[in-house]
């Protein structure tokens, strides 16, 4: 295995070498500073380490991967002239950036050098290209294969949340885990995107249409955290700990037999590090499953593209452009085929994809792009804990996070 | 000293304090007394990789008139100290009428934010600060009776915990107790209970923290201790063994009554510290059982809705309760100091 992993980096060094000399410079015009900024994990690493081979001749590219980009995005681009010429960004950021008149539209940069992007990457907000996404990525479902065959279920019989309760039974009836389950229910904003999730699940608004009025204290409320609790009274009772990072490790520690995961963690999950060969040969992956007898899977869409900031001039602004292209390149994705599910032309998905996938064709929907949805985000993500541990009704628990919410939108300037 | 000349003398360390102290806190009270300005919202097209969708967006070039216009945002007087996530007039004034017993009322009002943040808070303060002190104490009688020889070694291990940054210390104190890890795994062990976590109920995170606060903050007591007991004359030490005391004692009758400046430093340096406990909180992820008001601060300024008003109020209040605290301290070293100087 180590073998191939050299040669499998051996074979990306030389991808990525081959593109420098091929596309040095990129054919940016003149002096320009490029300077990227965005979070840190392998493939966005990818796309920088692409983009900055647009270096030299006058051109400068300098790159910040940063964990705890969100915080620093804001006063960075409110600079004049910005701190940083491109950011990369999810739905759930861009729409914080735009609240702020950061984001320059990209229209012109498009016609002009943006021939080899497919439609769909493209994110317009009233009719302007306001970002260029590259890949995406999902919560969906991991299970284990083995675990599941050794209680009689099939991977088919996972197709909504009261079915992998089933299963979750089973499996501590049989005595084979006592907590199968996981989910990203970190109190926090992790927890807020466990309650994003299973509510778009009921495919009902949170909001009422046209205001920024909350509206989540309803029946399909009441299903969506009766739906939760049942599934975290499989976790172990650490869930309100449990991040990414947890429940990976809980995963390739073999402690897990079904998880709902970020599709971004797949490949981690599926390489040789941190786990046995009898996890990783059957780790598989399903879309995100349904509940309450609804057809949408009960996760959300994300993407990741870039954005170039407002405050740069013309130049720098359409350097970066390039640069950014330049990053998101078929080469790129030819070279880095495996570290995401690319939305880019010559991406061939893989088994690492197949979850993200399944559960985009599922009809799953994208993550609400409201401005003040990080406050509704943020109030599920305080207030839920108490419902879970019990000490309060489901009906108490969503009065709180209106009211929460109801506080932070009031501050925004929203209600 | 004539006027004049401590007028010079002073103005140097009387501008930095207005620089660094006052203003800031002005600007932050400020802060406190607004709210953003209004977000014109306007409906949209908004397209991406999967599809498209009518949604609700705010009309930028209006909010940004609106924005040069008030700069500062908008003028809410002390909303943002009485709403539900602050003191919660209104809240607190429905659970009082709607509760049949006391219990009923501690119940909800520990469900709104600030109170449960200040319920943690204030125990956390409480029962650390003695702690500290008796133990510290301890230590460093203990140290300072120890052979010439070891107690260079002993002091610098013993101010190891202090040495180590709060977030580090307690995010390695957060693995060993995980269910993974040397503690955790032992308990689970000893117990022979699997589910049995540390992090999983209320009761055992607040104990775990309260440990956590006591084992960092016990190194800087321990050494203004062991520094003090230097001081404490041989001669009244001697004279009190000729009389026939033994050492617990000479500790209680010569020891303590010499250290008594020193617990009230420390009294008020470990009241103004963990009142603003922060970083364990972040640590052990404990959100769910254990919150402060430091950390209400945090979270409104780094969640993806940042909270720069209510943030300010929090602020406010906080220094108001170290205040609260600070005052019969001060008031009893004041109250002494006034008797020996007549």
């Amino acid at each position: 295995m180590g073998t191939i992993k050299t040669i499998a980096l051996t074979a990306t060094a030389a991808a990525i070498l081959t593109s420098s000399a091929a596309f040095a410079a990129c054919g940016i015009a003149g002096n320009a500073n490029v300077s990227i900024m965005g979070n840190d994990f392998p493939a966005l690493h990818a796309v920088f380490s692409a983009a900055e081979q647009c270096a030299g001749d006058g051109v400068t590219v300098t790159k910040n991967h940063n964990k705890d980009y969100k915080d620093l995005m804001v006063p960075a681009l409110t600079a004049n002239p910005a701190e940083y010429t491109a950011l990369t960004v999810s739905n759930g950021t861009l729409v914080t950036l735009m609240n702020d008149d950061l984001v320059r539209p990209l229209d012109d940069l498009v016609a002009k050098h943006g021939s080899g992007l497919n439609k769909s990457q493209l994110v317009t907000v009233n009719g302007k290209v306001m970002a260029v996404a590259f890949m995406a990525n999902a919560q969906h479902l991991f299970y284990r294969s083995d675990i599941l065959e050794q209680v009689g279920m099939s991977a088919d019989e996972l197709q909504t949340y009261e079915q992998v309760l089933t299963a979750a039974k089973r499996i501590r009836d049989a005595g084979l885990m006592e907590y199968p389950v996981a989910l990203n229910t970190k109190a926090g904003w992790n927890l807020g995107e466990e309650f994003v999730n299973m509510y778009l699940g009921t495919g009902a608004d949170m909001f009422v249409p046209g205001t920024a009025k909350v509206s989540i204290n309803n029946a399909h409320g009441v299903a969506t955290l009766n739906m939760l609790k049942s599934l975290v009274s499989y976790s172990h009772p650490d869930y309100l700990t449990f991040d990414s990072n947890a429940t990976q490790a809980l995963w390739e520690g073999d402690k897990l037999a079904l998880a709902t995961m970020w599709g971004s963690r797949t490949a981690g999950v599926l390489d040789a590090e941190g786990s046995t060969e009898q996890v990783v040969m059957n780790t598989d992956f399903a879309a995100a499953p349904s509940f309450n007898g609804g057809t949408i899977p009960a996760s959300s869409l994300w993407w990741d593209g870039f954005i170039i900031s407002k405050n740069v001039s013309d130049a720098d602004a359409e350097a970066s452009f390039i640069a950014m292209m330049n990053g998101i390149s078929t080469e790129m994705v030819q070279a880095n085929n495996d570290a995401a599910t690319w939305l880019i032309e010559g991406y061939k998905p893989s088994k690492a994809a197949s979850g993200v996938t399944a559960t985009a064709m599922n009809g799953a929907a994208p993550y609400p792009m409201y401005p003040f949805m990080g406050a509704l985000h943020g109030a599920a993500g305080s207030e839920l804990s108490d419902f879970l541990q019990g000490s309060e009704s489901a009906g108490q628990a969503l009065a709180d996070m209106e009211a929460a919410y109801n506080v932070a939108a009031k501050e925004k300037g929203f209600l | 000293m004539p006027h004049r000349t401590f007028f010079w003398f002073i103005i140097p360390s009387l501008a930095a304090m207005i620089l660094f102290i006052a203003l800031p806190v002005i600007s932050v009270i400020t802060q406190s007394l607004h709210v953003e300005h209004e977000k014109v919202l306007i409906s949209s097209e908004n397209c991406g990789p999967f599809g498209c969708k009518q949604v609700t967006i705010v009309d930028v070039a209006a909010t940004t008139q609106l924005r040069a216009d008030q700069p500062l945002g908008q003028f809410s007087g002390f909303d943002n100290y009485t709403n539900r996530n602050h003191l919660a007039f209104d809240e607190v004034g429905l659970a009082w009428e709607g509760s049949e017993n006391i219990g009923i009322f501690i119940k909800k009002l520990l469900n709104l934010p600030f109170y449960k943040a200040l319920a943690f808070t204030l125990t956390y303060t409480f029962v650390v600060t003695p702690f500290v002190i008796v133990l510290g104490l301890a230590i460093a009688l203990g140290v300072n009776a120890l052979p010439k020889f070891a107690k260079g070694p002993t002091i610098f291990v013993s101010l190891l915990p202090m040495i180590v940054t709060p977030l580090i210390g307690s995010l390695i104190l957060f693995w060993m107790i995980d269910g993974e890890g040397i503690i955790g795994a032992s308990i689970q062990y000893l117990f022979n209970d699997p589910g049995l976590s540390l992090k999983a109920s209320p009761a055992l995170t607040w104990m775990m923290l309260i440990v956590y606060g006591i084992w960092h903050s016990a190194p800087f007591s321990f050494i203004v201790f062991y520094a003090g007991l230097q001081t404490v004359p041989a001669d009244t030490l001697e004279a009190a063994t000729i009389d026939g005391a033994n050492r617990w004692q000479r500790i209680r009758y010569v020891v303590v009554p010499y250290m008594k400046p020193l617990v009230v430093f420390i009294m008020l340096m470990q009241l103004m510290d963990n009142f603003r406990v922060l970083e364990p909180i972040v640590s052990f992820a404990s959100e769910a059982s254990a919150t402060s008001l430091s950390w209400i601060i945090y979270k409104d300024l780094t969640s993806d809705t940042q909270l720069f008003g209510s943030a300010a109020a929090t602020s406010m209040l906080t220094i108001i309760g170290v205040a609260i605290l600070l005052l019969p301290v001060l008031f009893r070293t004041w109250r002494d100091f006034s008797r020996t100087a007549h």
